[in-house]
Formats: structure tokens, C-alpha cells, sequence
């Protein structure tokens, strides 16, 4: 990541938080705002970590992926559906309801990721239309079911939405949670912690074995690499497919972590930011997630304003108005997209069906 | 001389027999996309529970059963006209605009400002040959605003308008909620619902017939998509879109400006958007919901795909689509089938449209070599 950028992400998220510290200082202490406001950012960064690495996945491969929103939205459904009926109906605990919720998240991912795959790679259907289509089939998919499950009468569930097992717990990781500013900020729920383990994964495997390297080569000149033996094809459907398993678990967050319960379009033009982060980040894993965490910051500035809603002066009233404060991280991915930041190079053959 | 007769009636005929042909292998692909998306979404009914025949007749009972279904089916279609145009008009000039939704929104709401606030604060009753026009072209300027913007972004700075269309969405629906809840919201006292006030008797439509909701708006969509099928076909800026949606650096050496007919592309989407919220307001509900337009945005891009971004397509698509969704709430009281799975029929349709290599491969069609570019990528 360039200077340039990585400037302006620290500015940005510098700036965020100081909105936070000004208007509550007054009866927080500025430390502890720092702190939550850290942790607030690592977490609802989780979903646009995820979702921007798996973008990262698939267009590293030469796949544009715009379906990352409904695949998201898909898997938060079917994750949050599978924990509810091992939890109520079959008797489960909740812990391992949640984490099979999880799986059954993951796998839904990579389900539509196997058909966005086949659209665009076996059928070349252009790109941006075969991530339309998943995003449609999800709002409709995941509307409709919702619907039919739980709230007819004469669903599973009796008509009725059943007591939801919760959310994920939070972990302390070992040696981390001693430090002590460091250790709060990071004592985040499982799926926001594995996100920046994937992070790292995604990062060495991309730039530091076969397979990233292969991938890199399909994604740049996917000709040169099959003539050296490298079967295209194959490359692209796994990244495709592993970019939607990313996307799924991206999803597990919405309803297994964040909330314990699902609502129509919940994840909100998240699985697009995500792109933007993508974008910024210049396809590589820790940019992505650098600028992850300045969306992440933008919401955690509108979460934690509705805290200090009455302390906010009223010259600054428009700051109650939560759809005025709402509009920062749209308003950023915009700005970023403009290239005035420092423009990015996306890899060479994305979005362009390979013909053998 | 009689000889001479007979030949141009036979070329006469040839012509005739080619252009239906050719409308003919046209139209099979989408009409089988769409037969196969009712199969495989009747199996998703079947597997939820439900009766998918059942659905059908109610869909198709709710659609066209009685003269009434069928004015409201025209009230479903035409703002799926619009916004289906619009979404056309920018696929033919190589643009995804997947900001209609947004646009409409931001339509409605400028034309309800006009229709309600212009006559007050002017301190005139405008005569409806003034107000009316006015009102309908505040919402088209607005949605033109909203649709130049990501257009002036892609020209100026390569910011691909898919995301930036779908932020300004989301930008507009914020902007809406504020407007409709805090300086725009109906002020009577009984009003808990965020909304605008009625506009003035001065900017409505009147009906066609009495005692059904089919409005003007249904034949100005029409008129409409011949204008946007005259445009695109007949005049230069019409060629120059086209030439640079389906290859910009052909159309550098033909010398379109490229970096203005992108602008002006997203311009007149964004107006068509623009207008279907416009009509929604003067034509239908005399003011503007919270609400109430969600997922048109969405819907015209399907539209839009089906109808293969022919304008003319885009009345028989739209028609269908409106119909689907006027029949579902039908089926859904029939059937207690929700009617939700009308999206995802929708969507299927799409994925037949889009992947038409599946459609050609079940019902053992030839291929026409036809393809459609959007994407290259994210243009740096």
C-alpha cells in the first residue's frame, strides 16, 4: 500500500473518531471513547473485510464478482435458518446450532459461487449480469423463504418466528487479551477474529505459493498461462468458488454474530462497499482490509453517536439525524472511486471470459 | 408491366415473411426464458409446500381476470416502463446503470415538492397546462441530475458507475427518509405516516375511466418508448450512443465524443427514472411514500435484460413484469403462497435471459452470434 493512501485511511478513521471523542468528552473520558470506538471499527468491519477478500479471490483470478452482496445476503438467511432449527427443533445447544449455522452460511456462499462461476466462466455470460442475477435470486430466494418459514401459518415453525439461540460469543485469545489497550480493542467474536486471520492467509497464499501464483497468472494473462499447462478454467472456478465461501461467512456475520435475527436486504449495500474496499485496497488482502476499516469506522461513527445523541451541541444537530450520518461511508466509497486518492490497477484479464 | 407487379408483391412478401422471421427468433429465446423460469419456480413453490398450479391460476386470475385486474396490471407496468427504458437506453450506450431506483425516488419526491409547495409559494393557482408540466419535469430534472453524476464520474474519472450508481442509491434513499420524515412530511396532525402532502388538484393527471386507477401515464410510457426507439435508431446522438456503447475506441475514431455521450447517456436514463417516479405522483398517489418504490430499480434491470434493451420490448417485458407482480398479491390471498416468490421468479427469468446458452441447450436452439459487452472490467 502506498504512502499516499495509507495516510488517508489513518486521517479518515483519526477524523471519525474525533467526532466521537468531541461530542462525548464530556462525560466519557476520551481514552475509553478511543478504545470502543477501535473496537466498534474492528467489528462491523468484519463483513466488508470479508466480503473485499473475496472479491480479492475472485478477481485476482480475472472474475468480476458484483453478486458478493446477494451471496452475503443469501448465506446470512440459511445460516441463521439452519442455527434456529437445530437449536429449536432438533434440540441442539446453542453454541453448536450457531457454528453449524455457520457452515451451512459457508456452504451457501460457495454454492452461488459455483453458479456464478458457471455463468461466467462456463456460459460467458457477461460478469456484471451474472452478479446481478445472484444478486436478485438472493433478495428473492431469502424474501420468500423468510416468509414462508416462519411467518405461514402451517410453517415449521407454526407461524410464528422462534426464539432465536443468540450470537456468537466472544473470545479472548490467549496472549493478545493480556496487553492491555491492544487486548480490548481485539476481544472481538469469532467470525471478526478469523476475518484478519484470513487476512494473513489470503495474503500468503496469494503472493507466497503455487496456487496465488497461478491464480495471479490467470487473472493477468490467463493465455500465457495455459500455454505454460495451467488449466484456467479449473483456477477460476476454485477462486470463484472460495470467494464465495469467504462471502458466505461474511454473511454468518449478519445473523449469527451481529444480531440473532434476520430481516429482508439486512446487509445493505455492504457486499458493494466491500468492492469499493477491493478497489482501494488494490486487490491485495491487508489494503483491503485497511480500507475495511474505514468504512468500519464511518458506521462505528453513527453507532456510537446514537450513545451521545444528547450531548450532541445544537449547532451540530444534523449529526442526530441518523440518515445525514448514515450517508458518510457511501459518500467515501464514492470519493475513493474518483482515483483522487491515488489510483489502483486492477489485474489485467478481469471481467473478460477467457476463449480457449 | 403485369410481371412486373407480381415481382414486387413477391419481394414485397419476402420482406414481410423475413421480418417476421427474424422477430420471431427474437422473441423465442426470451418468451422460452421465461416459460422456463415458471417451471423451475414452480418447483421451488412445490418444494415450500405450496401448490405451484394453483399459484399460477391465481397469478394469472389476479393478472387478467376482470377488466379491473387489468387497469391495475397498466398501473404495475408503467412505471416498469420507465424505468425499464431507462435502464435500456444506458445498456445501449455500454453503461450499467443500476441507480434507477434511486433516481425514481429522487423524482418522486422534487415533482411532489412542486405540486405541493410551487402553487403556495408562488401565491397563484397555476392552471394545470402550467403546473402539471412543471411538476413532471421537476421530478425528470432531478432524476437527470442523479443519473449525470456517476455518469460524469465514469467519464472524468473512470469511477465504474455500478458502484457509484448503487451509492447514489443509497445516498437518495437516505436523503428521502430525512426529507419525508422531518421538512417534507405531511404536516396534518392525524399524519403518522412519513409522506408529503397532496399536491395541488392543478398538477394531477385525470383518470381515463372513472372508477379505475389506469392512468395517462400507461399511454405517456408508450409514447415514450417510441420517442426512446426514434431516438436510439433515427437521429445522430442516437448513433453515437450506440456506437459508443458497443465499441468506444470505434466510436474515438468515428469521432463520437465519448466522454459526453457517456454523460448524456446516464442524463437521459437518469431522466426516464426520473419520469417514472414523476408519473407516480401526479398520474397515481398525488404525492410521495416512504417506501413505496422499492425494488423498481431492480426490477427495470431485469426488464431491461428481457427485453434485450429494445425499447419497444421493454412495453411487452414491463407488461409481463407488472402483471407478475399485480397477480401475486392475488395468489398470495388465494394461495397463502407469499409474494415473494414472485422475486425470485424474477430472477430466474433473468438467469434464463442472461445465461440464454442454458435456454438454447434445454430446447435445442441454434445459437445467434449476438453478444452483449457491459463489463470490462473496472476501467482502471
Amino acid at each position: 500500500m502506498d504512502i499516499r493512501r495509507f495516510l488517508f485511511i489513518t486521517l479518515i478513521i483519526i477524523i471519525l473518531i474525533g467526532v466521537v471523542v468531541l461530542v462525548g468528552s464530556s462525560q466519557v473520558s476520551p481514552a475509553t471513547i478511543i478504545v470502543s470506538m477501535l473496537a466498534t471499527t474492528v467489528a462491523v468491519a468484519t463483513p466488508l473485510t470479508l466480503g473485499a477478500l473475496s472479491g480479492v479471490f475472485c478477481e485476482r483470478s480475472g472474475v468480476v464478482n458484483i453478486g458478493i452482496e446477494g451471496m452475503m445476503l443469501a448465506s446470512a438467511f440459511f445460516g441463521w435458518f439452519a442455527a434456529i432449527y437445530l437449536n429449536t427443533i432438533l434440540g441442539f445447544q446453542p453454541l453448536p446450532s450457531l457454528l453449524t449455522g455457520v457452515v451451512v452460511a459457508i456452504i451457501t456462499g460457495g454454492l452461488l459461487g459455483l453458479l456464478h462461476a458457471w455463468l461466467s466462466i462456463t456460459f460467458k455470460v457477461d460478469q456484471i449480469i451474472g452478479g446481478t442475477v445472484i444478486n436478485l435470486l438472493a433478495v428473492g430466494i431469502s424474501g420468500f423463504l423468510n416468509r414462508q418459514l416462519f411467518f405461514e401459518k402451517g410453517s415449521i415453525f407454526g407461524g410464528q418466528v422462534p426464539h432465536a439461540p443468540g450470537v456468537l460469543p466472544r473470545i479472548q485469545i490467549p496472549l493478545i487479551s493480556d496487553i492491555p489497550v491492544i487486548g480490548k480493542i481485539f476481544e472481538q467474536q469469532p467470525i471478526a477474529i478469523s476475518a484478519i486471520v484470513l487476512v494473513i492467509i489470503a495474503h500468503v497464499v496469494l503472493f507466497y505459493t503455487r496456487w496465488g501464483l497461478r491464480t495471479r497468472a490467470v487473472g493477468e494473462h490467463p493465455r500465457a498461462a495455459d500455454t505454460v499447462g495451467i488449466n484456467v478454467y479449473k483456477m477460476r472456478y476454485w477462486n470463484v468458488i472460495i470467494g464465495g465461501m469467504i462471502a458466505g461467512l461474511a454473511g454468518a456475520y449478519f445473523t449469527l454474530e451481529s444480531v440473532p435475527s434476520f430481516e429482508p436486504l439486512m446487509t445493505n449495500g455492504r457486499g458493494f462497499i466491500s468492492l469499493a474496499a477491493m478497489i482501494f485496497g488494490n486487490w491485495s488482502p491487508f489494503g483491503a482490509w485497511a480500507a475495511a476499516l474505514v468504512f468500519g469506522a464511518a458506521q462505528a461513527l453513527q453507532i456510537n453517536l446514537q450513545f451521545f445523541r444528547t450531548l450532541i451541541p445544537p449547532q451540530w444537530a444534523f449529526l442526530q439525524q441518523s440518515s445525514i450520518v448514515g450517508l458518510v461511508p457511501y459518500i467515501l466509497t464514492m470519493l475513493i472511486l474518483t482515483g483522487i486518492i491515488g489510483r489502483t490497477t486492477p489485474p489485467k484479464a478481469d471481467g473478460i471470459p477467457y476463449e480457449k | 408491366m403485369e410481371a412486373k407487379q407480381g415481382q414486387v408483391n413477391q419481394k414485397f412478401k419476402t420482406r414481410i415473411q423475413r421480418w417476421f422471421a427474424s422477430s420471431w427468433s427474437a422473441l423465442l429465446v426470451p418468451l422460452l426464458a421465461v416459460l422456463t423460469a415458471f417451471v423451475v419456480g414452480g418447483i421451488v413453490i412445490a418444494m415450500a409446500g405450496g401448490n405451484p398450479f394453483s399459484a399460477y391460476l391465481g397469478l394469472l386470475e389476479g393478472a387478467f381476470g376482470s377488466t379491473k385486474s387489468l387497469s391495475e396490471t397498466t398501473v404495475w407496468a408503467t412505471p416498469y416502463i420507465f424505468a425499464g427504458l431507462a435502464v435500456a437506453l444506458a445498456f445501449k450506450g455500454g453503461l450499467f446503470n443500476i441507480g434507477a431506483e434511486g433516481q425514481l425516488a429522487l423524482g418522486a419526491v422534487a415533482s411532489a415538492w412542486v405540486g405541493y409547495a410551487l402553487p403556495g409559494l408562488l401565491g397563484i393557482n397555476l392552471p394545470t397546462i402550467f403546473l402539471l408540466p412543471l411538476t413532471v419535469l421537476a421530478g425528470v430534472i432531478a432524476g437527470g441530475i442523479w443519473g449525470a453524476i456517476p455518469g460524469w464520474l465514469k467519464a472524468r474519472t473512470g469511477g465504474h458507475e455500478v458502484i457509484n450508481t448503487i451509492m447514489m442509491n443509497y445516498i437518495a434513499l437516505n436523503m428521502v427518509s430525512y426529507l419525508l420524515n422531518g421538512p417534507m412530511k405531511d404536516p396534518n396532525p392525524l399524519n403518522v405516516i412519513a409522506r408529503t402532502p397532496e399536491i395541488a388538484e392543478s398538477a394531477r393527471f385525470t383518470p381515463i375511466f372513472s372508477g379505475y386507477r389506469m392512468h395517462w401515464g400507461f399511454i405517456l410510457a408508450i409514447l415514450i418508448a417510441i420517442l426512446v426507439w426514434f431516438l436510439l435508431w433515427k437521429t445522430t446522438l442516437g448513433f453515437e450512443i450506440r456506437t459508443a456503447g458497443a465499441n468506444p475506441d470505434a466510436g474515438k475514431y468515428a469521432g463520437v465524443n465519448v466522454g459526453r455521450t457517456i454523460v448524456l447517456s446516464m442524463t437521459l436514463s437518469g431522466m426516464l427514472a426520473g419520469m417514472a417516479g414523476a408519473i407516480e405522483v401526479t398520474a397515481l398517489n398525488y404525492r410521495h411514500e416512504l417506501g413505496f418504490s422499492i425494488g423498481y430499480g431492480f426490477d427495470a434491470i431485469a426488464i431491461a435484460l428481457l427485453a434485450k434493451s429494445h425499447p419497444l420490448g421493454v412495453i411487452l417485458s414491463a407488461i409481463l413484469f407488472g402483471a407478475m407482480r399485480n397477480g401475486g398479491t392475488r395468489m398470495q390471498f388465494l394461495t397463502q403462497i407469499p409474494v415473494d416468490v414472485i422475486s425470485v421468479i424474477q430472477a430466474l427469468i433473468l438467469l434464463f435471459v442472461a445465461a440464454d446458452a442454458i435456454v438454447r441447450f434445454i430446447f435445442r436452439i441454434k445459437a445467434r452470434e449476438e453478444r452483449v459487452v457491459l463489463t470490462r472490467g473496472w476501467g482502471g
